[in-house]
C-alpha cells in the first residue's frame, strides 16, 4: 500500500498582514487516519485547514497533500505558483465541509450534489445523478433530493453538504467546525455520518469543539494555541491527561 | 387614539383564528378585528379628489379628447410606439450582456480587464448621453472611412463603415453603450451581494473562477440585480427620446412633436404618447414580477420543491419514470423540522 503521508506539513506559516496565524506547523496526517484539530478559536486551526486546499496560500514551509505541494511546483530550488487550472485540479480530490455549510441556495440539494461532478469532472448527468441519489441515500436525505437548502434543517444542510462534497471521490476531507453552526439536537445526526465515513476508511481533518467525537472516532488529536501545536498524541490520552498548561486549561472548559 | 381600538379586550396583536388548535387545546380566538378610520376617511377623500380631477379633465378643451382618440392607433404614432420598443429592447439586450461582462472584468483577479473596465466606466458614465448620441450622429464626420471609430469601443461589438450604420443603429449603438456602464455597477453590486462562502464552497470544489461566477454567484446575484435592471429598462423607454440627437426622428416622442407641429395641437398628442409609455412601462413592470419570482428560487417561502417532471431532469434518471411522477411533491415540513 502506498505509504505516502496523506497531509505533510513541515514547518508551515502563515501571516495575514502582520498578524501571524500559524507558526511553524508540522504534522503528519496518514492515509485513512481521522486527525482532531481542536483549540480556542483564533488559534489558527480553520486557517491550517484552508491552507490545505490552497484557499489560503501558505507563507513558509512546505504543505503536501499526497506528496504533492500545495499550491506551488518544485523546480530546482526554486518554487512556482500553480496556474489557476492546476490549483483547482489539486483541490477537486480534497473534500471540503464549512461551519456555515455554504449550499447553493439557488439550487436543490440534487443540484447542489451534481453541480462540481457535471462542471468539472464532465460527468454525465444520468451517472452524476445516479451517484447523488447514492450519496444522499448514505447521508439519511433520499427524499430531500428535490428540496431547496431553505427549506432543510441546519443538520439536513449539513449532510447535503458532506455529501455535496464527497460527490468528487476525494481522497481527502477537510471539515471546518461542521457542527458549530448547529443546534444542539442537530449535531448527532451530522456526526453520526463523519463516523460513517470514518468506518469507511475516509481520511479525514476535523476541526471541531466535539471532545466526544474526537475521543471515539479520531486517531490522533492536535490541540493548537496562538498558532502553534502545542501538544498532540491518541485523543483518549491527551484528554485524559494534557501535559502542557494551554491544554490543560482549554479542556477543563470545554469537556 | 380611537374609541374602537381600545374597546374590543383583545383587538390587534392576536394570532390568526384560523391557527388551528385540538380541541384539548384552549378554543380558538374569534377576535374583533382591528379597525383602521382614518385610514379609510383618507382612501374616500383621494378617491374623491380623483373623480373631480377626472371629470374635470375629461370636460377640459385643452386636453381634446377627441384629438387625443384620432391620434393614439395613428399609423404614425403606433409605428413610432414600436420604434421606441425597438429601441429600448435592443440597447437593453445589448448594455445587459455588456454591463456583466464590465462588472465581471472589473472583479475578476485580472488587472488588465479591472482597468479596462474602470475606464470605460469612467467614460461613459461620466458623460452625458445626450452628448454621447451626438457623437454617435456624427460618427461618419469624424470617421469616415475608418470601421472601428471611438477609442473605447469594446472588442465584442465591431463596427463595419460609416455608410453601414444607419440612425437607427447608431441610435442602439448610442443608448446601449451608455447604459452598459449603469449595468456594470448594478451588477457588480449584485455579485458583492453574495456570500464569500459560495465562491469558497464552489473554489473548494475545484470549479474555476469562471465556473463559480456564471454557476453560483451570477445566478445569486440575479435576484438583487433584477429590480435596478427593471428600473433601468423603464428609464430606458424614456430615454429613448433622446435619440433626436442623433438624430433619429421615428420614435414616439420625436414622431408625436413632428406631427403636433403639424397638426398644432401639442397638448393631446403628448398625452398620445404618455399613453403608449405608460401602457408599456405596464407590461415591462409584469414582465419584472415573473423575473423576480423566478430568480428567487430556493429563497422565502414560495416553491420549496422543485417540481418533479421531465423538465427538472428529475424524472427520467432517478428511478422509473412513473415511481417519482406519480408522487406527489412532498411536504417541506413533513419532518417537523425547520
Amino acid at each position: 500500500m502506498n505509504d505516502t503521508p496523506m497531509v505533510e506539513a513541515d514547518r508551515v506559516s502563515k501571516s495575514f498582514g502582520s498578524n501571524q496565524v500559524l507558526r511553524s506547523i508540522s504534522l503528519t496526517v496518514k492515509r485513512g487516519e481521522v486527525m482532531c484539530l481542536v483549540g480556542p478559536s483564533g488559534s489558527g486551526k480553520s486557517t491550517f485547514l484552508r491552507c490545505i486546499n490552497h484557499l489560503e496560500s501558505v507563507d513558509a514551509g512546505r504543505l503536501r497533500v499526497d506528496g504533492a505541494l500545495v499550491g506551488y511546483r518544485e523546480r530546482g530550488d526554486k518554487l512556482h505558483e500553480l496556474k489557476p487550472q492546476e490549483a483547482a485540479l489539486q483541490r477537486r480530490d480534497i473534500g471540503m465541509v464549512f461551519q456555515r455549510f455554504n449550499l447553493f441556495p439557488h439550487m436543490t440539494a440534487l443540484e447542489n450534489i451534481i453541480e462540481a461532478p457535471l462542471r468539472v469532472k464532465r460527468m454525465s448527468r444520468a451517472k452524476a445523478i445516479e451517484r447523488a441519489t447514492d450519496l444522499l441515500a448514505q447521508v439519511g436525505l433520499d427524499d430531500k433530493a428535490a428540496s431547496y437548502p431553505a427549506h432543510l434543517s441546519g443538520g439536513q444542510q449539513q449532510r447535503v453538504a458532506i455529501a455535496r462534497a464527497l460527490a468528487m471521490d476525494p481522497k481527502l476531507m477537510l471539515f471546518d467546525e461542521p457542527t458549530s453552526a448547529l443546534d444542539p439536537e442537530l449535531v448527532g445526526e451530522v456526526l453520526d455520518v463523519m463516523k460513517q465515513l470514518a468506518k469507511e476508511g475516509m481520511t479525514m481533518i476535523v476541526v471541531t469543539h466535539e471532545m466526544g467525537f474526537a475521543r471515539e472516532v479520531a486517531d490522533s488529536l492536535v490541540f493548537m494555541d496562538g498558532g502553534v501545536v502545542v501538544e498532540s498524541g491518541v485523543p483518549r490520552e491527551v484528554l485524559a491527561n494534557p501535559q502542557h498548561g494551554r491544554t490543560q486549561s482549554f479542556l477543563s472548559k470545554v469537556l | 387614539m380611537n374609541p374602537e381600538s381600545l374597546s374590543g379586550p383583545a383587538a390587534g396583536a392576536t394570532p390568526s383564528p384560523d391557527a388551528t388548535h385540538s380541541s384539548s387545546e384552549g378554543a380558538a380566538i374569534k377576535s374583533v378585528k382591528l379597525r383602521h378610520p382614518i385610514r379609510n376617511v383618507f382612501a374616500v377623500i383621494i378617491v374623491l379628489l380623483a373623480v373631480a380631477f377626472v371629470y374635470d379633465a375629461a370636460l377640459r378643451p385643452a386636453f381634446n379628447w377627441p384629438q387625443v382618440a384620432k391620434y393614439v392607433f395613428d399609423r404614425r404614432i403606433s409605428e413610432a410606439a414600436f420604434n421606441t420598443l425597438q429601441l429600448t429592447v435592443y440597447s437593453m439586450v445589448i448594455a445587459v450582456l455588456l454591463g456583466i461582462l464590465l462588472a465581471v472584468m472589473r472583479l475578476s483577479p485580472n488587472p488588465v480587464f479591472k482597468s479596462l473596465s474602470w475606464f470605460y466606466l469612467w467614460v461613459f458614465r461620466g458623460t452625458p448621453v445626450y452628448v454621447q448620441l451626438t457623437f454617435w450622429g456624427l460618427l461618419s464626420v469624424i470617421y469616415p472611412v475608418i470601421d472601428f471609430g471611438l477609442p473605447f469601443v469594446d472588442p465584442f461589438i465591431s463596427l463595419p463603415t460609416g455608410d453601414a450604420l444607419n440612425v437607427f443603429q447608431l441610435a442602439i449603438i448610442g443608448l446601449a453603450l451608455n447604459e452598459a456602464a449603469y449595468i456594470a455597477e448594478i451588477v457588480r453590486a449584485g455579485i458583492l451581494s453574495v456570500d464569500r462562502g459560495q465562491d469558497e464552497a464552489a473554489t473548494a470544489l475545484g470549479m474555476s473562477w469562471f465556473q463559480s461566477m456564471a454557476r453560483v454567484i451570477i445566478p445569486q446575484s440575479m435576484r438583487v440585480i433584477i429590480p435596478p435592471v427593471g428600473n433601468e429598462v423603464i428609464s430606458m423607454l424614456k430615454t429613448t427620446s433622446l435619440v433626436t440627437a442623433v438624430p433619429y426622428s421615428f420614435d414616439l416622442f420625436t414622431r408625436s412633436r413632428d406631427i403636433s407641429a403639424e397638426a398644432f395641437t401639442p397638448i393631446p398628442l403628448f398625452l398620445v404618447a404618455s399613453i403608449w409609455y405608460l401602457a408599456f412601462t405596464s407590461i415591462l413592470m409584469i414582465g419584472q414580477y415573473f423575473l423576480e419570482k423566478r430568480f428567487a428560487r430556493g429563497i422565502g417561502a414560495a416553491q420549496p420543491e422543485k417540481k418533479v417532471t421531465v423538465a427538472t431532469g428529475l424524472v427520467t434518471v432517478v428511478g422509473s419514470p412513473s415511481d417519482d411522477a406519480s408522487e406527489p411533491p412532498r411536504d417541506p415540513r413533513g419532518d417537523g423540522t425547520r
